[in-house]
């Protein structure tokens, strides 16, 4: 079965690729990382910040049910309208680091569309521990995982 | 943490894959895999070595030879690995997709 979202994670690699084919028009597409209300809406993510130029910065927050706080942050590099963004991200307050995102938008056809993630991360160590991270259980979960790695180096 | 043992690790390496993959078709013996590399025969035990440890082969002894067979169940917890964090991104690019066709029909 073609799977619609794939991952390349190569071994002993420091980034990865991840590919979604979208049956959606190229320019919505890029809409739902554009615009602070959408981000809002699929993320699941309050947006205090989103600067959507070259040397712009961004900042998300997410509350759990138990009422924590969670911040993500990072610069935006560069930023083409149906194209391309190029943008740093960070988790505040993990032993995570910093990532380099390359977001590419492609048209596929007037309704459908492509979305090519490339990720660098600073170590291959950082990026097997992103990929093991949370996901047997969701990013809920994956929260209570840091909350104790960060509760730990305090 | 001893990373030999770690199972990622021991299919990073470009000749442990190859001996995966020759193994794989029918179980060989040390000496019958050697001769199938240019490295050196200590060298090569080594690379056995971790794909042991790491559970990836099993040993058999028969008469005085250690047989190596392949194990596809270890084999299969490496595919299985990367599919949570796969399925992660496709739930949230499905999210994408549903929320922007509601934009559109606006």
């Amino acid at each position: 079965m073609e799977q619609k979202t794939k991952i390349i994670a190569d071994d002993g690699k420091q980034e990865l690729v991840i590919t979604r084919e979208f049956d959606l028009p190229l320019e919505l597409l890029f809409k739902a990382y554009a615009e602070p209300k959408i981000v809002e809406e699929w993320m699941g993510t309050k947006v205090l910040k989103l600067e959507c130029k070259k040397h712009g910065s961004w900042q998300f927050e997410t509350t759990d049910p138990k009422g924590n706080k969670y911040g993500f942050n990072g610069v935006i590099h560069e930023f083409i309208p149906n194209r391309k963004i190029i943008r740093t991200f960070e988790m505040d307050n993990t032993p995570f680091g910093v990532q380099l995102e390359f977001y590419e938008f492609e048209k596929l056809t007037d309704d459908t569309s492509k979305l090519n993630m490339h990720v660098i991360y600073e170590s291959v160590a950082q990026r097997d521990g992103v990929l093991q991270l949370p996901f047997a259980k969701g990013i809920n979960m994956a929260h209570d995982r840091i909350q104790d790695i960060v509760s730990k180096l305090k | 943490m001893n990373l030999r043992r770690d199972v990622f690790q021991a299919i990073a390496d470009p000749t442990r894959r190859a001996i995966l993959l020759l193994v794989a078709s029918q179980a060989m013996s040390a000496g019958a895999i050697a001769a199938n590399f240019d490295t050196a025969r200590p060298t090569v035990s080594k690379h056995l070595q971790i794909l042991t440890e790491c559970e990836l082969l099993e040993q058999e002894q028969n008469g005085r030879e250690i047989f190596y067979h392949f194990n596809p169940n270890k084999m299969k917890e490496v595919a299985d690995f990367i599919e949570p964090f796969r399925k992660m991104w496709d739930d949230r690019f499905n999210k994408i997709e549903a929320i922007m066709k509601k934009y559109k029909s606006k």
